[in-house]
């Protein structure tokens, strides 16, 4: 079985954002493999050692610089990594177009992983567009996953605990996470032999994307401040606890 | 005059108080608007709904064994959208609108935008937090229909009462292929209010040290109908389940009031709550980031305060 599984190159959370023009941020900052993005590479080398023959495909639509991330995901896994390099960002149906694109040309699916969604943009959509592509099932907060012969189960996580089991015929796409597994993080021997694995570039333009009108464009971005003033409570467990009661109630006002 | 939908999601047979924000949202000058309900109550929630300003309640009547099958619903769901010439579709960014609108969007080829917290209906554009909510970013939507995940609470309910009509639209012929559920439900606290449409929240952190301590989060939670989220170590540490996570790899939220009790406010942690409308932290250490980046604060033990709150809260 081939499993594909698609990354994103996001800027690391700790950093700090600018905001360049009207609409795009300072790219000059750490940028790094997704974290959800790790579940389902972790995910994928658990299946691969479960299932002999089976091979790990990274996938993923990114600048040149994103070969880093593309990397760091062989490392965690991956047999060989796919890397689309494009000058410009796109939204998540072109994304989804450009994904499957390059999978098709490249081999056949048993089962394709994202993340269950970025934290950069969060758009949270992307597996179900390349589901929708493919005509596969999808699911997405997947967390936890059993492959049968021709079948996959799995678990997806409502909030407040609540959970659904489906049944997805193979292939199938899943957006991983929390909870599927602990990241298994590369050794050093890891990442040597990342290093000599092979990555395959591909340009986004040849792939002939038709990038139609209808879409989503960020038209403009604005740094999020905030203004509190913090101001402390003090006196014992009792006069503290009477304070927060009287702020909950008549500035709150949620009691 | 524009057709407006929004789907409605109901707990236990009743409106989420959530939609009654995202309606007032979709409301406007020459709209029409439509509440889809697929939970066949379209009857139990009338009153509710044309109170808010809904003109017509479309019940999507599923079959019986496909009535919780999120890709059976999307189906219906962009059926019913095509028959009504719906061409804005307003939805909640929950744990279900997150296994909903975009199953939909994917199927209509249609732009989707999640977690906005404002939607401008003539410039077709929406507002929501990218980066970690370092940033606000205004996206344009273009396409014929466009589809909107409302982040709960973002929006304060205003009423605006018409009469509205119910009709019924049959889909229990829609079947999706390739997806089957084989179970459902299952909560682990089934009482537990949703992190993320709780009016307020009472998370903890490193300092609330083990898991029985959480106990003491769940108690107070229930005097003043809160909801019990955790940062990262708490859920990493295996003290509560992963679900209870706030944080950029957790839940994103936007309470009323968040009252963090041993948390020190790291760059991830913000970015699930930082958009609370007041934050108190309750922490020990006067070095946590968290003192320096909230409205109230308190420098004593969580351990300490929470149960002496929780105390008078129950002698009234």
């Amino acid at each position: 079985m081939q499993i594909y599984v698609c990354i994103k190159h996001v800027p690391d959370s700790a950093a700090n954002i600018s905001i360049i023009g009207k609409n795009s941020i300072d790219e000059n900052v750490n940028f790094l493999l997704n974290p959800y993005d790790e579940h389902a590479l972790t995910e994928a080398a658990r299946i691969k050692n479960n299932l002999p023959g089976t091979e790990v495909i990274a996938v993923c639509l990114g600048k040149a610089d994103a070969e880093k991330t593309l990397r760091s995901a062989l490392a965690m896994g991956a047999d060989r990594g796919i890397l689309i390099a494009k000058e410009k960002n796109y939204d998540s149906r072109v994304t989804a177009l450009a994904l499957k694109a390059a999978i098709e040309h490249d081999g056949k699916p048993g089962l394709i992983f994202t993340g269950k969604e970025s934290i950069d943009e969060g758009g949270m959509q992307t597996m179900f567009r390349i589901g929708a592509l493919f005509d596969f099932p999808v699911a997405t907060n997947v967390v936890k996953l059993d492959i049968e012969a021709d079948r996959a189960v799995v678990v997806c996580e409502l909030s407040g605990g609540i959970t659904h089991t489906y049944e997805m015929s193979l292939p199938c796409v899943m957006g991983t996470g929390r909870g599927l597994n602990t990241p298994r993080y590369p050794t050093f021997p890891d990442v040597v032999k990342s290093k000599k694995k092979p990555v395959q570039k591909i340009a986004f333009t040849d792939l002939n994307i038709k990038v139609s009108l209808a879409g989503m464009r960020v038209i403009e971005l604005k740094p999020l401040y905030q203004a509190r003033q913090p101001k402390e409570i003090k006196g014992d467990a009792t006069v503290v606890a009477k304070e927060l009661i009287r702020i909950l109630k008549q500035e709150a006002k949620v009691l | 005059m524009k057709n407006i939908g929004v789907i409605i999601e109901l707990d236990k047979g009743r409106v989420k108080e959530a939609n009654l924000g995202m309606i007032t949202l979709a409301r406007a000058k020459d709209v029409k608007l439509f509440a889809f309900v697929l939970d066949k109550q379209a009857i139990s929630v009338k009153a509710v709904l044309e109170s808010f300003g809904i003109t017509t309640i479309v019940e999507i009547c599923l079959a019986k064994d496909q009535q919780n099958n999120p890709a059976t619903r999307a189906k219906a769901m962009i059926n019913a959208i095509k028959k009504f010439n719906i061409s804005m579709v307003f939805g909640l960014c929950t744990a279900m609108g997150k296994d909903f609108l975009p199953r939909m969007a994917a199927l209509l080829d249609a732009p989707l935008v999640m977690d906005c917290f404002f939607v401008d209906l003539e410039q077709k554009t929406a507002r929501t937090y990218q980066y970690s909510g370092k940033t606000i970013a205004t996206i344009q939507l273009s396409g014929q229909t466009l589809l909107f995940g409302i982040r709960p609470n973002a929006i304060e309910p205003v009423k605006a009462q018409e009469k509205a009509r119910i009709l019924k639209f049959d889909s229990s012929h829609v079947f999706a292929g390739g997806l089957r559920v084989i179970k459902s439900g299952g909560a682990e606290k089934s009482t537990a209010i949703n992190l993320a449409e709780a009016d307020v929240i009472i998370a903890g952190g490193r300092g609330m040290k083990n898991s029985e301590n959480f106990n003491i989060l769940f108690q107070c939670a229930s005097k003043i109908n809160a909801a019990v989220g955790a940062s990262r170590v708490a859920v990493d540490s295996g003290w509560v389940p992963y679900s209870m996570q706030v944080g950029q790899t957790g839940e994103k939220v936007s309470p009323k009031v968040y009252i963090a009790c041993g948390i020190s406010g790291s760059i991830q942690h913000f970015a699930g709550m930082k958009t609370s409308g007041m934050i108190i932290a309750i922490n020990t250490d006067e070095n946590a980031s968290i003192l320096s980046n909230c409205d109230y604060y308190v420098k004593k033990d969580a351990l300490e305060i929470i149960p002496v709150l929780t105390r008078i809260l129950d002698n009234g």
